[in-house]
């Protein structure tokens, strides 16, 4: 068996930084990046770590089961832990701690010609759902490949949303026709396509977007739950709102049952350098407000996102892990570029 | 290619552990079926090997109709042999001569041989001492296949089974030769043990069935002789495989704290075990017909986080091969899950529990038994009426009403117990040797 413990983004070179690494490193020696976990920049397809090297002893070899032949350890399935590390975009998805999978998905697109297109999609899966899992990856996945074509065609973000939006509704309701139980699989769905300096978001549900930076950081969406329900028509305060059990209830999702699904969508042109935050809400649970996740995650952002999806990540593992976690950063280092300044 | 039995396993655990747990306890439920078509049409081509070894010491005219018994029960064991199979029977007194065939060998049983050992059975006198090690000895020579009797002499057939007749104790060898016969022969054939009278020893002759893989019994009245025969013989001749082992990879750095097959009786394997890879280990379970077998599997492993996922142990039922191939015939995966939700961690398997208290159930008896001997009237109560609360519970009806021919039960659910002032013999040992047969899980419906 081949030695396949580390896995180089780039040969020779740190994939957050670009440092020069030594064959063998474990970590960067400039920025410290996780050099075995660094990814290749491919899409999202789910198959991020290609890695038969056991992830608890570094065992050799893996059985058809799954697990490590040497310690036994359970090897994370391709979507237990997902790290993509992209020229332009970094994302973390994690199972968490309390659930046995992980019902998140997410996809990026990334365009390597000059149009310089970026495509991110979140979805979150509704755990009382038949087959969230499978919800969240057929949504996530159809609306990145509609939103990247749209992109490429020059065709208008906002209208190309909505489409997109309207094919993982598709996407989902076509599982549920496989579906002999009541509940039709159901997700969340927040997209964000970056392209030409301006920021188009798209959201059901309540994964979110950020736009983190120095000054003038928000949360760009609005959550589709009964919270935001309460505290949008003056029922509650927000403090009471999120207080009650029910705050977290969906007003709005993807799925079958959702019926006539109208996505919000909202443009946001950047007019200093940040970082684009899209995650879902295992992440939000431990940190929401947009200051805070700010100074958790600028300056770094900026330079090594791959980096600081991990450490929010790791952070609310730390806080719990309640949930599955989501976490995609998108550097936007200069108004005008939607290029970082990885490379 | 042979056809061989399906062998379905399932492993019946409670995988979610306590934080920082590193006992991992499981059922292993092993079924074999040999009853499909494709394995019945090569099934009677199975080769197979029978020795009959029936004592013929002095004490087996006491009563007289003891020796007419088992010369009875010998020929209707050779009646039930089937057309081919390589047979011998042994007579066993301080010494073992072969009875039948007159060359040393094998051979098949036909109309004609069946006859002729039969008629060579009823010649059988009593007379002699008892030295069991040594009828084992020239019964594993036989199978051996030295007697050249055989159609193919380099390779025995697969299916070696004898039957153990005894009445009394193993007066004429020491206990250390009839050892060494025993772990030459493990492995070798499977042997099925009956004690016929009361006037042998429970625990010698259990030592001689668990070490060759096979049941043992108490024939109390000669009369029954018959029957148990036929049917033991029946039982052998089932067998579609032999030399099947329990294979267990376990996790580096776990270690094993013991494999015992706890259904349809229960035979600690633990020191069974022959290291066959780093982390692997092979136990024999012998040979098999179609039946249900169940093991408790218990390993320690190091804990890992909670969420982590560990697969705790690997059991496969392998057929190791004469070819040198092995063939994997099902497996099963124990796991084991950290997690910090109670109500998941403190779940209790009814498997496990089920036979964590049959094995419990068989020591209690053993020791109580033993206890009532030496005289220790309050070590012997105790014992036994947590075997009778014990049997209770599991339902365990058959071992139930053994221990209230032994004991006067005043509350069978608290094993609040009292020792009956005179016992029989024959219900002492009865219990003793079938304290080790246990009851199968209660199925909910």
């Amino acid at each position: 068996m081949t030695d396949n413990s580390v896995i180089e983004g780039a040969p020779g070179a740190c994939p957050d930084c670009g440092t020069e690494t030594v064959a063998g490193d474990r970590f960067c020696e400039e920025c410290g990046a996780d050099l075995h976990l660094v990814v290749a920049g491919m899409p999202a397809d789910g198959d991020a770590r290609p890695s038969p090297v056991c992830v608890a002893c570094g065992g050799p070899e893996i059985d058809a089961d799954g697990f490590c032949t040497r310690c036994g350890f359970s090897q994370p399935e391709s979507r237990d832990r997902v790290e993509l590390n992209l020229a332009g975009a970094a994302g973390v998805s994690d199972r968490g701690l309390r659930h046995h999978r992980n019902e998140d998905a997410m996809a990026l697109r990334v365009t390597t010609d000059d149009s310089a297109h970026l495509v991110v999609v979140v979805c979150d899966g509704v755990s009382t759902s038949d087959r969230p899992d499978v919800a969240s990856k057929a949504a996530a996945d159809t609306a990145a490949d509609v939103l990247l074509a749209a992109a490429r065609a020059g065709d208008d973000t906002t209208t190309a949303t909505r489409s997109a939006v309207a094919a993982a509704v598709a996407a989902v309701t076509e599982l549920n026709e496989h579906n002999g139980s009541g509940n039709a699989p159901a997700c969340t769905f927040v997209s964000a396509v970056v392209s030409g300096g301006e920021v188009t978001i798209g959201w059901v549900g309540d994964s979110r977007a950020y736009w983190l930076a120095d000054s003038g950081s928000e949360c760009l969406t609005v959550d589709d739950s009964w919270a935001e329900r309460m505290v949008e028509s003056g029922q509650l305060s927000a403090a009471d709102a999120f207080a009650d059990p029910r705050s977290h209830a969906l007003v709005a999702w993807i799925g079958a049952d959702a019926g006539e699904v109208e996505p919000h969508v909202r443009t946001f042109r950047p007019d200093r350098p940040g970082a684009l935050l899209v995650c879902s809400d295992g992440l939000w649970n431990y940190l929401w407000e947009a200051e805070k996740l700010a100074a958790a995650a600028l300056p770094a952002a900026l330079d090594a996102p791959f980096r600081v999806a991990t450490e929010l990540t790791a952070l609310a593992l730390e806080r719990g892990g309640h949930d599955n976690i989501t976490v995609v950063l998108v550097p936007c280092g200069h108004p005008g570029s939607t290029r970082s300044t990885e490379s | 290619m042979t056809a061989h039995p399906n062998f379905r396993v399932d492993i019946y655990q409670n995988e979610f552990l306590p934080e920082g747990a590193r006992e991992v306890n499981a059922i292993v439920t092993v079924a074999s079926d040999s009853s499909s078509p494709a394995v019945s049409q090569t099934g009677p081509s199975v080769a197979a090997a029978e020795v009959i070894i029936v004592d013929c010491s002095g004490s087996m005219d006491y009563p007289r109709g003891k020796m007419i018994a088992a010369r009875q029960a010998t020929a209707a064991a050779i009646d039930a042999l089937r057309d081919g199979v390589a047979f011998a029977v042994i007579a066993g007194t301080d010494q073992a001569r072969l009875v039948y065939p007159l060359q040393p060998g094998l051979v098949a049983a036909d109309a004609r041989t069946r006859a002729a050992a039969k008629a060579a059975v009823n010649m059988l006198k009593a007379g002699g001492g008892t030295a069991i090690g040594r009828w084992l000895a020239l019964a594993n020579t036989l199978f051996a296949g030295t007697g050249s009797a055989f159609s193919q002499p380099s390779r025995p057939p697969a299916i070696r089974h004898a039957i153990l007749l005894t009445d009394g104790r193993n007066e004429h060898e020491r206990p250390e030769a009839l050892a060494h016969t025993l772990s030459v022969c493990e492995g070798k054939f499977v042997c099925d043990c009956r004690g016929v009278g009361t006037d042998w020893e429970v625990d010698e002759l259990r030592r001689v069935a668990t070490a060759l893989l096979g049941t043992v019994d108490i024939v109390a009245d000669p009369t029954g002789l018959e029957a148990d025969f036929r049917a033991m013989m029946a039982a052998a001749m089932s067998k579609a495989v032999a030399d099947v082992v329990l294979r267990l990879w376990t996790p580096q750095g776990a270690s094993i704290k013991f494999v015992k097959q706890v259904a349809p009786e229960v035979a600690d394997l633990t020191a069974r075990r022959v290291t066959t890879g780093a982390q692997v280990g092979d136990y024999p379970t012998g040979a098999w017909g179609t039946e249900s077998r169940d093991y408790h599997v218990c390993v320690e492993v190091k804990p890992a986080g909670v969420g982590d996922v560990m697969l705790a142990g690997r059991v496969s039922l392998l057929l190791t091969g004469t070819g040198g191939q092995d063939e994997v015939l099902g497996q099963g995966l124990v796991k084991a899950t950290w997690t910090d939700d109670m109500v998941l961690s403190t779940r209790i398997n009814p498997e496990v529990a089920h036979y964590t208290g049959q094995a419990e159930l068989a020591d209690v008896i053993q020791e109580g038994l033993e206890a009532r001997k030496t005289g220790d009237l309050d070590t012997a109560t105790a014992k036994l009426g947590r075997a009778v609360a014990l049997a209770t519970k599991s339902g365990n009806a058959d071992t139930a009403a053994l221990l209230a021919k032994v004991v006067d039960i005043d509350d069978p659910v608290t094993g609040t117990v009292r020792l009956k002032a005179k016992v029989s013999d024959e219900d002492t040992m009865t219990l003793d040797t079938r304290s080790t047969k246990t009851s199968r899980v209660r199925k909910s419906s």
